[in-house]
């Protein structure tokens, strides 16, 4: 009823190339960001902030970064967590080894850093595809986690091998408060998020999925292949740095290797599986799924318990939560295959033919 | 149309349950909050069970016992899983329940990192009994934290301590191999700093084998062992790893009373199911070890697991763990009561309060025998720079059934150990740019 697109025409080019064609969608979009902005802070308590939406949002950047190699260049990685772990290390290196490093530079430049060490350890995709490059990915992970763990110089001589930063001031803003990180951490995502959308449907985003479709066809109307995937381990391992020094320099505070683990190159591949690969929005849709859901169903089941009478023990909720979101993820992967934002799609197909379904 | 009813039934619930979650809590005033972060399930559980029904257990017991000056205590549990973003959502969940957290122990050397940027802002005290970042004894730097009797550094020095005393003298280790087994985490890494530095002193030899999570694989860490013969071996291990561990020695052919182990090594899940495997096999008892027969196990058997309020099996009261649980509540417990005394017995306490209660606990012998500690432990006596306030130790020893102390009390040499909690804690103000506290601010 509201979301009907007949009667929009455009007339010029410029109307015809926006980022979001139709206008509902364009003002949903900057309702939810202006929501996100002004609303929410507005609405939500401490603990939200803290356990909930700064991890969402930092993870959804790192989400994008992989959905970006995976879902639209076709080059599966299995080392995202690495690609984390540089970004947050390069970052903490340059804030303390140079005197008077504003935060931001720094971790912009830890994103830079993860984006070098994504070429060199993207450059076996020009050679092996598929589940081989997941394999040969793999090996940024390994060396990395080792490099953290036995290099002093990475950590300055921690004893113990974590390392930990000051609060990050951005031009006489000091990012303490829960509500300023969650800003912190939003404005971060937006603009990455924007950048995303702009570098997909351009020039460059069409050479990537051209690669992803098929890489042989591609070449014959003249992509080079080489350029084509490395700049896309560049691009994605500059967001997946950029994520992983936030998560350090906002959400932790202080870090270890085990931070950026295998398992968190794992969790992110899934959200991008689960969430719809060569979907913005499957980043999104993704992040929210393999970390809220979980946090969500552990508080919720005492209470379903106490509805009944039981009392639940934590260590039955944590096992009833790994076997439900199991459960779940299977669940999602057969209703829908293609990930979530698929099925967020096709409600949006529905929604334009409602209430007179043909 | 499935699709709809699907979207229908889950917005439907988030909605009701988003209610259901978000209903204020009613608290009464002379109910003092504990969170209790644990772990009872993952690779972990079998060590980490036993910590949290000792704790549990003594929070009962002091409500059993009236309170602490009548004011009971709460208490909500909540699972970690050992996984540090888990344990910091616990922790984020917890601390404004039923009128706020007074003081939180987050039962793994990683939450304890995570968590040592957020007790600060929060003003809540960060008890770590015997874990947690050595370097965080130094009270001036890291006001919230509170590593009480004993930290890993400590163990290190009473465990060299030790083997100088058997070998005849800290002349005698010049030229001994001392291999370090560790979990290679912040924990295992922990004892790392001191080891070199005591070696340096006295010019014995650390050779590093890290060992991977869970801990289960060790071949290639044993071989080496095989080839450089250590004199000792030192195990730093967690859960799985160390019976693992002490399975590997037994094939090796390394006699197990060159072994010795942290206090998380050497408790009864890690030898049991090792059994004689396991017997010579010595680790650190920091202050106490299996204790059933202690005044304070007698107590809780009777107030608590006769009622059937018991928190976990009753053959596991007493145990090392366990006990470990239960001291690190009684620690917690007597700083609220120094807290009370200052700031109104009877009283509901803040989280401000409670540091300063637990900057100064003073428990000497006659108090911790009227509680039922006698023999199971030493006396504590905390102030605003030494957030340790006890470095007392033993070595006690596995004779195939069960533990028995094989040594006479040890303690820290604070000659060694200080230098090196200042230096470091020093450098930590330096990159966090925090200014050391005053004697003024130690008032407060």
């Amino acid at each position: 009823m509201f979301y009907r697109e007949n009667g929009q025409f455009k007339t010029t080019y410029k109307a015809d190339q926006q980022a979001f064609v139709i206008p509902q969608d364009r003002w949903a979009i900057v309702a939810l960001v202006a929501f996100a902005f002004l609303g929410v802070p507005l609405l939500v308590d401490e603990y939200m902030f803290r356990a909930i939406l700064v991890p969402f949002l930092i993870l959804s950047l790192a989400a994008l970064g992989v959905n970006i190699l995976v879902g639209y260049c076709g080059q599966i990685t299995l080392g995202a967590g690495a690609s984390m772990a540089v970004g947050a290390y390069a970052a903490y290196n340059f804030m303390i080894r140079v005197d008077g490093m504003p935060a931001l530079a720094a971790i912009l430049l830890g994103g830079l850093m993860a984006a070098l060490a994504g070429i060199v350890f993207g450059a076996p995709s020009l050679r092996v595809r598929g589940l081989y490059l997941a394999v040969a990915t793999l090996a940024a992970q390994f060396f990395w986690d080792w490099a953290f763990l036995r290099i002093k110089w990475f950590t300055n001589n921690s004893s113990s091998g974590s390392v930990s930063v000051a609060d990050i001031n951005l031009f006489g803003w000091t990012i303490n408060s829960p509500t300023d990180k969650y800003l912190f951490c939003l404005g971060v995502l937006v603009a990455f998020s924007v950048m995303a959308k702009n570098l997909l449907r351009g020039n460059m985003g069409r050479q990537w999925m051209a690669i992803r479709d098929m890489d042989v066809a591609a070449t014959v109307i003249g992509i080079r292949p080489m350029y084509a995937k490395l700049t896309a381990f560049a691009v994605s391992s500059f967001y997946l740095g950029v994520a992983g020094a936030l998560w350090g320099f906002v959400n932790l505070g202080s870090w270890e290797p085990a931070a950026f683990s295998i398992d968190r190159s794992f969790q992110l591949l899934f959200m991008v599986i689960i969430g719809g690969l060569g979907a913005i929005s499957g980043s999104f849709f993704g992040a929210a799924f393999i970390v809220i859901l979980p946090i969500f169903l552990n508080q919720m089941l005492p209470l379903v318990g106490s509805l009944f009478g039981l009392e639940v023990s934590i260590a039955l909720v944590s096992h009833v939560e790994i076997i439900i979101f199991g459960t779940l993820i299977v669940f999602f992967l057969i209703v829908e295959p293609h990930g979530i934002a698929r099925l967020w799609a096709t409600g949006r197909e529905k929604l334009r033919l409602w209430p007179f379904p043909h | 149309m499935k699709l709809r009813k699907l979207a229908v039934t889950a917005s439907l619930a988030a909605i009701g349950l988003s209610a259901a979650l978000t209903a204020p809590a009613t608290y009464a005033a002379e109910e003092q909050f504990f969170p209790v972060l644990a772990y009872r399930t993952g690779a972990y559980a079998p060590n980490g069970a036993p910590w949290a029904n000792g704790y549990v257990d003594y929070l009962k017991l002091t409500n059993a016992r009236g309170g602490v000056n009548g004011v009971k205590i709460i208490f909500e549990e909540c699972e970690t899983g050992y996984a540090t973003d888990r344990g910091v959502e616990c922790y984020e969940r917890l601390k404004g329940k039923h009128g706020g957290a007074t003081v939180v122990q987050p039962l793994s050397t990683g939450i304890t990192f995570a968590l040592t940027e957020k007790a600060p802002v929060d003003k809540i005290p960060l008890v770590t009994a015997g874990y947690g970042r050595s370097e965080s004894q130094d009270g001036s730097v890291f006001g919230w934290n509170f590593p009480l009797i004993g930290t890993y550094w400590m163990a290190a020095d009473v465990l060299v301590q030790h083997i100088a005393k058997k070998e005849g003298g800290f002349d005698k280790l010049k030229g001994k191999k001392i291999a370090l087994v560790y979990h290679d985490s912040p924990y295992g890494k922990e004892p790392i700093a001191l080891l070199q530095e005591r070696a340096k002193m006295h010019g014995f030899e650390v050779s590093l084998l890290p060992v991977a999570h869970p801990g289960v694989e060790q071949k290639a860490t044993w071989l080496q062992i095989r080839q450089n013969k250590p004199d000792y071996v030192f195990l730093w291990g967690w859960g799985v790893m160390n019976s693992t561990s002490l399975k590997e020695a037994q094939a090796t052919g390394y006699p197990r009373e060159k072994m010795y182990g942290v206090w998380w090594a050497g408790a009864e899940p890690d030898v049991k199911d090792v059994g004689d495997g396991a017997k010579g096999y010595n680790a650190l008892a920091m202050q106490h070890g299996a204790e059933q027969g202690s005044k304070v196990v007698k107590e809780v058997l009777e107030k608590v697991h006769a009622k059937g309020q018991g928190t976990g099996p009753k053959d596991e009261v007493g145990q090392v763990l366990y006990m470990r649980g239960l001291i690190s509540a009684m620690l917690s417990v007597e700083g609220m009561r120094a807290a009370q005394a200052r700031y109104g017995k009877g009283k509901r306490i803040t989280g401000e309060q409670m540091r300063w209660g637990l900057e100064n606990i003073v428990l000497d012998q006659k108090t911790l025998d009227g509680m039922g500690f006698g023999g199971v432990m030493r006396p504590v006596q905390t102030s605003c720079l030494d957030h340790m306030g006890s470095a007392w130790a033993r070595i006690h020893t596995w004779d195939g059934k069960k533990w028995n102390f094989t040594s006479d009390w040890y303690q820290g040499d604070e000659k060694v150990l200080r230098p090196m909690v200042i230096s470091t804690a020093g450098k930590y103000a330096e990159e966090k740019k925090i200014v050391r506290r005053t004697a003024e601010d130690c008032k407060k």
